[in-house]
């Protein structure tokens, strides 16, 4: 078969969209969600993620996006029987809004951790947590960010 | 780039059953793949994507990471110590490189 030039242009973009695609499929939270409701939906399996238990610690305004402290706490035993999981931060207003999941266990004694993320723009920072029951508790506070962080 | 070290602070002794905060931090760049250089092309990612935490063996904190973490990445967290042992702490790059870091605890009355 002969390749035309139109055709020849068609491949190489293809072949582009499978280099932008590449990095997304490497282990990453949250790769195929487009929004942070999918997500949680995804980290839930469609299970309703209550209120409470969860205290989310973030700064109320963040002059500089690219790191933003963000700490959180769940309230749990952590024992064997009863423990958290895991734990997933989301910020919805990024163009990815997967931003970690934490995985916990009964060793942990205390499902507490604190990071620091990037931030695009003014948005909720969402913590959604799994407990070993089978239970999601799910919080969210809004962060107003001066300078966005994800370059560009 | 420059020499990626991990950095970990990790409390020396405890008593048994304690509770205790390690803090990590590992310089990496944490390159989002989303910015563009000056000629307009992507520059591809590359970040740390996993973190754990292991003591004795037995894993007990754990972190899947996007591009959205912070450069130099840093991580707090808590651990119940019922033993003395080590902590071994393992960041994977992008590119498969694995940093990891060891520290002993002693646990004592």
């Amino acid at each position: 078969m002969r390749v035309t030039r139109r055709q020849a242009f068609g491949l190489g973009l293809g072949a582009t969209a499978l280099i932008l695609a590449g990095p997304a499929t490497l282990p990453a939270v949250a790769k195929k969600a487009e929004t942070a409701d999918d997500a949680v939906k995804a980290f839930t399996g469609g299970a309703e993620a209550k209120s409470g238990k969860i205290s989310l610690t973030t700064p109320e305004i963040a002059e500089n996006g690219n790191t933003v402290p963000v700490a959180f706490e769940v309230e749990s035993p952590m024992t064997a029987e009863d423990h958290v999981q895991e734990v997933l931060v989301l910020a919805d207003g990024n163009p990815r809004p997967g931003v970690a999941t934490f995985h916990f266990s009964e060793l942990s004694g205390e499902a507490a951790a604190s990071t620091r993320i990037r931030l695009a723009k003014t948005q909720n920072v969402v913590v959604v947590a799994k407990m070993s029951n089978g239970s999601y508790y799910m919080d969210k506070r809004l962060v107003k960010v001066t300078i966005g962080g994800c370059g560009g | 780039m420059a020499k990626v070290k991990p950095r970990v602070k990790v409390p020396r002794s405890a008593k048994a059953g304690e509770v205790v905060t390690i803090k990590t931090l590992i310089n990496h760049k944490m390159e989002s793949g989303f910015r563009k250089d000056k000629k307009g092309e992507l520059i591809p990612r590359k970040i740390i994507n996993k973190f754990t935490a292991e003591f004795n063996g037995k894993k007990v904190f754990a972190a899947d990471v996007a591009p959205a973490v912070s450069a130099n990445p840093y991580f707090q967290f808590k651990v119940k110590v019922p033993e003395s042992g080590t902590f071994k702490f393992t960041w994977v790059d992008d590119d498969g490189t694995t940093y990891t870091q060891e520290k002993k605890i002693k646990v004592g009355g």
